[in-house]
């Protein structure tokens, strides 16, 4: 009983600083586009993306997190010895938690999510046995994190082009850009809605037939889509910043359309980044709870909202500072650049979530903006820091695995 | 993790290349005033207005140092490295040619001759006329960007090329006015003089030309 405190006690406070150290960095990259680009304003994404990152997390981030506490290790292996699968998910955060810290220092770009499960893989294949670890399950993980930034580059890519034919070449944009941009909510509001609740709602105990689905989606879309079409309408010309083409008044026109895209993308980040903190946390709780892990245990929803309350004290405390750091750095993400990229971002992360996936949300949102760059909408994109993220990538597993291993072997010896 | 996503973006090099073209005109603009008090044969108004023209065509040589040590190889744009700078440079060269001419005839303390003192006046506004138009043009390189380099806005540029184009003919076709004007009073000025009037003719007309090998470069962006 005492241990089975102690366990979750510490897997908590483990957890909830991963959360913590999520929100204060990674929620930046999600929302720094929109401050960046004035679209909001830093409180205005802080509320944005307390509120979306937390419901993301619970809504949404069941899938990925059930992935993360028990799709990687094998826990049938560990029924005489559960214990081990406590320290090994102990060891896993701290390690994760370690390497961030350290990348952080050094200004390294590396993944929140490349060290977790390098991590847990390290503890599982080493500190117990080769065959604890579902390699099937690790293989479709690895192809998932290649295939992310792969798809959204495409996605933002072909999003991009469109603004470019639809409005920015046409002889008066302004217009086309207030017939335009409704539309673009639509699509960015359907979506989201539409594979959330397909995939997402099942770890909150709701279940929508098909049919229903779509005409849910439908219909929250078209709403969205009229309130941003109204605030789009008050938008009026500014003579002084506008040349021939109204360019800056159509970025503002835009800037509406970001508002939606940092609620969706707040919204994917929490669905998939949650599992990160939370993920090891669930087994630690089950393991603790029921002495064995089952394959069926079902994940508390009172472990996500943790999660998601994590990840929103986080941003709400360091990760202001973070976000307008961020923000003043990537002002060439206009809005009609930064929406392409935010929305191709969060449609991927949000179907990643939904099958299950942990992938890197910072590296899809790299490949969406890699994308736009593709359609020719970035002036400037450093190669030297592209190929320095493909390394990072490399390092951060090994790195993440001998942690997690070291620290496996230190608990082993040290806890009850 | 927060650096990956910022550090992605080079530095953007149109806004300095839109500063660039501004310094590079606003030395331009300072020719009207010193050929006018050369004309006058206001030396020490002239000298007050040739250190203005060297401090600016200065300004413009750090930029454009500035400019070329932010484009690395490593930079991804959606036009060539090797045009925009070339563009710099012809820029750059309206700020150079300012200050030659203006250096000629400050050595020398030229006096412009009377007779044809009122036509090169006007031959100088439009060579200043030249080097706006020019200004005007790159100032739509950050437009040109955002759509992509296709479209209505390459349209518009065009049209402020062409009558760049224009500007330039027109001073052409005023030097060789001007070069006839002086043919006719050569033999009325020293010889040295002479020769170095129609030099000093030939000079200012290298501001219109160099602000028309502006509009070329930009054209050669707009073909990509």
């Amino acid at each position: 009983m005492e241990q089975e405190f102690v366990y979750i006690t510490l897997a908590a406070l483990f957890g909830i600083f991963m959360a913590w150290g999520i929100g204060a960095n990674d929620v930046a990259n999600a929302m720094a586009t929109s401050v960046g680009s004035k679209a909001l304003t830093i409180r205005q994404a802080i509320v944005v993306a307390a509120v979306f990152e937390f419901l993301g997390a619970v809504l949404a981030g069941g899938e990925v997190t059930d992935t993360v506490r028990k799709g990687i290790v094998d826990t049938d292996l560990l029924a005489d010895t559960p214990e081990l699968l406590v320290y090994g998910m102990l060891a896993a955060l701290l390690a994760a938690g370690t390497w961030l810290f350290i990348a952080s220092k050094n200004g390294w770009p590396v993944s929140t999510t490349h060290s977790i499960v390098g991590a847990i893989v390290g503890f599982a294949a080493v500190g117990i046995g080769v065959d604890a670890v579902q390699w099937g399950k690790v293989g479709e993980i690895v192809m998932s994190w290649v295939i992310s930034p792969l798809t959204a580059g495409f996605i933002a890519y072909l999003i991009y082009q469109s603004v470019q034919r639809l409005i920015l070449r046409q002889e008066d944009p302004l217009a086309k850009a207030k017939r335009y941009v409704p539309v673009y909510i639509f699509f960015a509001a359907f979506t989201i809605t539409l594979v959330t609740i397909l995939k997402g709602l099942k770890h909150v105990g709701l279940t929508i037939s098909l049919g229903d689905s779509y005409f849910l989606a439908t219909a929250i879309a078209v709403g969205i889509a009229l309130i941003g079409a109204l605030a789009i309408r008050r938008i009026q010309p500014d003579k002084k910043a506008d040349k021939n083409q109204h360019f800056y008044t159509v970025e503002r026109v835009f800037g509406i359309l970001m508002v939606v895209t940092a609620c969706g993308m707040a919204f994917a980040h929490g669905s998939n980044d949650v599992a990160n903190a939370i993920g090891p946390l669930a087994a630690v709780v089950s393991v603790a709870q029921n002495g064995v892990i089952t394959a069926k245990s079902t994940l508390p929803v009172w472990v996500l909202a943790l999660g998601g309350a994590g990840i929103v004290i986080g941003l709400a405390t360091f990760g202001r500072h973070v976000i307008a750091t961020v923000g003043k750095k990537i002002t060439q993400l206009t809005p009609s650049r930064g929406f392409a990229a935010e929305l191709a971002a969060a449609t991927t992360i949000v179907i990643a979530s939904g099958t299950g996936m942990p992938i890197s949300t910072t590296h899809t949102l790299v490949g969406a903006v890699l994308g736009v760059g593709l359609a020719r909408g970035i002036e400037a994109i450093d190669l030297r820091v592209v190929a320095r993220i493909f390394v990072s990538w490399v390092v951060t597993i090994p790195a993440g695995a001998f942690l997690a291993i070291v620290f496996f072997f230190i608990f082993k010896l040290v806890l009850p | 993790m927060a650096n990956m996503l910022a550090n992605i973006f080079g530095k953007s090099p149109v806004k300095p290349l839109e500063k660039h073209i501004g310094i590079a005109f606003r030395c331009a603009k300072q020719l009207h005033a010193f050929f006018a008090a050369a004309a006058k044969g206001n030396w020490e108004k002239a000298q007050s207005v040739r250190n203005e023209i060297e401090r600016l065509e200065h300004e413009a040589d750090d930029l454009k140092k500035k400019i070329r040590l932010g484009l690395p190889k490593s930079l991804f744009m959606p036009v060539p490295r090797e045009d925009l700078l070339e563009l710099l440079l012809v820029q750059d060269k309206i700020a150079n040619r300012t200050r030659d001419v203006s250096g000629i005839v400050m050595g020398r303390k030229m006096q412009i001759p009377a007779e044809i003192a009122e036509q090169f006046l006007e031959f100088v506004d439009r060579n200043v006329d030249a080097a706006k138009q020019a200004r005007k043009s790159v100032r739509e390189l950050d437009e040109l960007f955002t759509a992509g380099f296709r479209g209505a806005e390459v349209d518009l540029v065009e049209a402020m090329i062409e009558e760049l184009d224009q500007i330039e003919t027109d001073t052409d076709d005023k030097q060789a006015a001007l070069r006839g004007a002086l043919f006719a009073i050569e033999d009325t000025l020293n010889p040295i003089d002479a020769v170095f009037m129609y030099q000093v003719i030939e000079l200012t007309g290298e501001v219109a030309d160099m602000a028309e090998r502006v509009g070329r470069r930009l054209e050669l962006l707009l073909s990509h």
